[in-house]
């Protein structure tokens, strides 16, 4: 190409370039202007809970302020009536002991079976894979009924440790299918040294896989506390009085007595309710994405 | 899944070349299949007692009459059908489920483009942001939304009256009460479209979009030749899973308007629970829940064989 022919496509190249960065300017600022407009619509409730919980009884009543802003001073009165008052806190620690060992429980069995399931292989065990997958997809609705025949029998009907007889179904299937796919992962030559050395299948497990799919198993940790803290279908069924209650169900129902509805006391335990998973979101985002993602991007 | 379950005993057979090691090896394989059962049956116990029994024992239950004494075949199942009850909560639940879903990929769509547009930086803050309605509980932010359709204090309609349009009766009127409690699924549901979403877009090779670019090809032309056809999979896995758990939500209704006014808000989860446990009849309410059955065989069919099929393109 000729010196002269470069120097006449300069210019055109530069306009060219130039207009390609004032479209890609425009589609930014429209992807704010719509992303501000979608974040509004996703964040107005936890907003006005907040807001609500930090209102005075009497401003949550009085109809003629403007609801969407604090205007009689911010009080922490509801939390103080919630936590004193209400069996509020029993609610609490009856879901920090459901969660906690439900978390262990499906950890337990869910490790295992994917390290059996992923890494070794027995009659059956393709099969059995396949299962879990299905029984994940079983929507809780579909089980309560017999479910609860099924606790009624046990005797655990109204009593918490039900919940954790029950929970481990909403939970385990999904742990498991994404642990198979974290240790899969894992190169194939790692286990066969491990094997040359002398290493048993528990020495194997402990040594190498759960070290090297942390990150599976944290994710899947956290699906499981997400799940069994936020589990509605099997309380609401199968627990009817106030202590053994847990949090979801006993803020929408417990904490409602008579006609005149506490929104101030109700919001502010509904955010305190609220907080643990948020917290944990807030701090591992990255793993809880990675949890969300991995049942259907991971094979 | 299930056809990418590995086994590296060939390659392992080929270290064993004296006959005593070889011998050791098998012994050795044996006995790892036995462990490998072992280390399975903790799941394959709560499977089988929690999930597989219930379900068939609910199929039993539900052929049974409401003192659970006489077994009455499919009476319960044709009491059912014959009810305009019935009949109304199987349209909602449809309605509910296919607009919510409908809506939610959507708007998820929608955001993890916008999301995607932006300068990398910014991205990681915007999904944070988007993602909270998922992260709730769906229980307690249902609670938040009652508060904002509350009839009298309504956050909604304070502004609605003060910009001089009339007030809406959210939870009150039966119509606006299914568009509610849609709007609130779709308002929960919709950020996990965007994270799945926003996770396939990532997947998708930045070459094929440089090369439509130096072919001249419009926004719209890259996201209708390249975008879609790479993710086609990935969203129909999410559509279906979430049609699944949109058919069978229970926390919305359940907590807003707990099926009224009229019953024109229940869906088969609620209804089942308003016969099965507040009314007594647990083989009416089984009845009821199993009807959810066809549509979540029908959905859990086709995510597996979409799983699969990714399982084997990522390799």
């Amino acid at each position: 190409m000729s010196t002269a022919a470069v120097a006449a496509a300069a210019p055109r190249r530069l306009s060219v370039r130039s207009s390609l960065s004032r479209n890609r300017r425009w589609a930014l600022i429209t992807s704010y202007v719509f992303l501000v407009i979608f974040a509004i619509f996703f964040l107005i409730p936890p907003y006005y809970m907040v807001v609500t919980a930090l209102k005075s009884d009497a401003e949550v009543a009085h109809m003629a302020t403007n609801p969407w802003i604090v205007a009689d001073g911010f009080t922490l009165d509801q939390f103080k009536i919630l936590l004193t008052q209400t069996d509020f806190l029993i609610f609490f620690k009856n879901t920090v002991i459901v969660t906690v060992s439900v978390v262990a429980i499906t950890m337990v069995v869910s490790v295992l079976a994917a390290f059996s399931l992923g890494r070794m292989k027995f009659w059956g065990s393709s099969i059995l894979a396949t299962g879990i997958f299905l029984t994940y997809l079983v929507p809780d609705t579909l089980l309560f009924i017999p479910l609860f025949q099924i606790v009624k029998a046990v005797g655990l009907l109204n009593n918490y440790w039900g919940m954790i007889l029950v929970y481990p179904t909403l939970t385990v299937p999904f742990c498991t299918w994404i642990m198979i796919g974290y240790f899969q992962s894992i190169p194939k030559e790692l286990d066969e040294a491990a094997l040359i050395d002398g290493a048993g299948h528990m020495q194997m497990l402990t040594k190498i896989f759960i070290p090297v799919a942390l990150p599976g198993i944290i994710a899947a940790m956290i699906f499981a506390f997400t799940v069994s803290w936020a589990a509605f279908v099997y309380p609401m069924a199968f627990l009817y009085s106030a202590d053994q209650q847990v949090l979801t169900v006993g803020t929408v129902t417990s904490l409602i007595r008579g006609d005149v509805y506490k929104w101030g006391m109700l919001m502010a335990g509904a955010l305190m309710a609220a907080a643990p998973p948020l917290v944990i979101y807030a701090f591992l985002m990255d793993y809880y994405i990675a949890g969300l993602t991995a049942g259907a991007t991971k094979g | 899944m299930a056809d990418t379950v590995q086994t590296w005993s060939p390659g392992l057979q080929g270290v064993g070349l004296q006959s005593s090691t070889s011998r050791n090896l098998r012994l050795f394989m044996r006995r790892r299949s036995t462990i490998a059962f072992l280390m399975c049956l903790p799941l394959i116990v709560i499977i089988v007692s929690l999930v597989l029994y219930p379900a068939c024992y609910s199929i039993y239950l539900s052929m049974l009459n409401k003192a659970q004494t006489r077994f009455i075949g499919l009476d319960n199942f044709r009491f059912l059908l014959s009810r305009d009850v019935f009949l109304m909560v199987m349209e909602q639940t449809a309605i509910f489920a296919l607009s919510a879903v409908f809506f939610k990929a959507l708007i998820g769509l929608i955001t993890a483009h916008l999301i995607n547009n932006l300068p990398v930086k910014g991205q990681r803050k915007w999904r944070g942001m988007l993602l909270v309605p998922w992260v709730i509980p769906l229980a307690l932010s249902s609670l938040g939304w009652w508060w904002l359709f509350d009839p009298t204090h309504s956050a909604f309609n304070y502004v609605l009256s003060s910009l001089g349009f009339e007030e809406v009766p959210w939870l009150s009127s039966p119509y606006w009460a299914r568009f509610s409690v849609i709007l609130v699924n779709v308002w929960y549901g919709a950020p996990f479209f965007l994270i799945m979403y926003l996770a396939a877009l990532k997947s998708v090779p930045e070459q094929l979009y440089e090369a439509a670019s130096i072919d001249g090809a419009s926004a719209w032309q890259k996201f209708v030749h390249i975008t879609l056809p790479m993710m086609r999979n990935i969203i129909a896995i999410t559509v279906l899973f979430s049609l699944i758990v949109t058919f069978a939500n229970f926390d919305i209704v359940q907590i807003m308007t707990a099926g009224g006014p009229r019953n024109m808000t229940h869906v088969f989860a609620t209804y089942s629970f308003m016969l099965g446990i507040r009314s007594g009849d647990l083989p009416l309410g089984a009845a009821t829940s199993l009807f959810m059955f066809p549509i979540l065989a029908f959905a859990a069919i086709f995510i597996l064989r979409g799983v699969r099929k990714r399982g084997r393109e990522i390799g």
